[in-house]
């Protein structure tokens, strides 16, 4: 294809994208109008009917629980996936060197004091961030997503404080697919619970407690600790899996 | 603080075309961290402070992370061919 048909082709495309888009634009709602009545009737009654005073999550893990199921699946599914494909690029082959004189650790000397003192200082806190967020889940903005991804992060910054071996010590793989199995798992089972419970599935079976408290929301905050294992499992085993992938000088990897 | 998202909204368009135009993609992926970051602050200004809270790890911590860790593969194989 010449240039000038290929931005004869971009032209047309864009003019007839740009008119739809703005067509669009001009039947969107004004800025703020809401308009779903579904939003407004759980704006009401959410907290009397599951005594959860985070509504988004009260929503997310109990009124459309399934689909927080489906979208849990997505990231699992995907980091199996990714897995997948990396270790049987990797092959059964195994780093011999590895223990004594890993590239990454060679990079600690590159790596400045004050960027690993900062890692290293944000490591305790952003656990620490994690569990709060994942716990307060039926409390405070957040929930599993957000304090399993900032859980994972932590383990992130070990590696970049520039301390590979320390990684693998705080990061024994089988545990980390364990913990992203088990909290794949844990969401099903608690929604098995609502159907031992007489009921339907991820049916709130658990007592509601009071709002507002740490523990209320019946089975919101299994779910949320559920979900912030698994998103912490998988973001750490995808990263670990790239990671593995680059230590693998050239072996394999497709070269 | 109708001003203040105005103000985030434009910044996040310039952030956006900012990741495009820069070429290299180490640089890239910095700058994509730094777009990521702004459009945490951008979702917190529209009151969603939950999904804000995910964008800034995600967009400015394990998507560069990832992003670099391709790059220094990249490079490696590419070392290895010459």
């Amino acid at each position: 294809m010449s240039r000038r048909v290929r931005s004869g082709l971009f032209l047309v495309a864009a003019v007839v994208f740009g008119s739809l888009f703005i067509w669009g634009l001009l039947g969107l709602p004004a800025f703020g109008d809401y308009q779903g009545p579904y939003g407004i009737v759980l704006e009401d009654v959410a907290v009397e009917e599951r005594a959860g005073v985070n509504i988004v999550v009260s929503t997310t893990f109990d009124y459309r629980g399934f689909d927080t199921l489906g979208e849990e699946y997505i990231l699992f599914a995907a980091a199996l996936g990714a897995v997948v494909l990396l270790r049987q690029q990797r092959g059964e082959q195994k780093d011999e060197e590895e223990e004594q004189d890993h590239p990454a650790d060679r990079q600690r000397r590159d790596t400045s004091d004050a960027l690993r003192l900062l890692g290293l200082g944000l490591v305790g806190p952003l656990v620490v961030l994690g569990i709060y967020v994942i716990v307060h889940g039926a409390l405070t903005p957040g929930g599993g997503f957000q304090g399993g991804i900032v859980l994972a992060s932590a383990f992130v910054l070990v590696h970049v404080a520039g301390r590979y071996l320390i990684l693998k010590r705080v990061r024994p793989m089988p545990l980390v697919e364990i913990t992203e199995a088990g909290g794949a798992a844990g969401f099903v089972l608690t929604g098995l619970g609502g159907l031992i419970a007489g009921s339907t599935f991820l049916f709130n079976f658990l007592p509601l407690g009071e709002p507002g408290t740490l523990l209320s929301a019946g089975m919101i905050p299994l779910l949320n600790i559920s979900v912030g294992l698994e998103v912490a499992g998988a973001v750490v085993l995808l990263f670990s899996e790239f990671l593995e992938q680059w230590l693998l000088r050239g072996r394999g990897g497709g070269a | 603080m109708m001003v203040l998202q105005g103000v985030l909204l434009v910044l996040v368009a310039v952030g956006g075309t900012t990741v495009v135009l820069v070429r290299d993609p180490l640089r890239q992926s910095i700058v994509a961290g730094v777009f990521g970051l702004l459009l945490g602050v951008l979702f917190f200004a529209f009151q969603a402070p939950d999904v804000a809270l995910s964008q800034i790890v995600v967009g400015s911590l394990v998507l560069p992370a990832m992003i670099v860790l391709t790059l220094a593969k990249l490079a490696q194989l590419r070392g290895l061919d010459e």
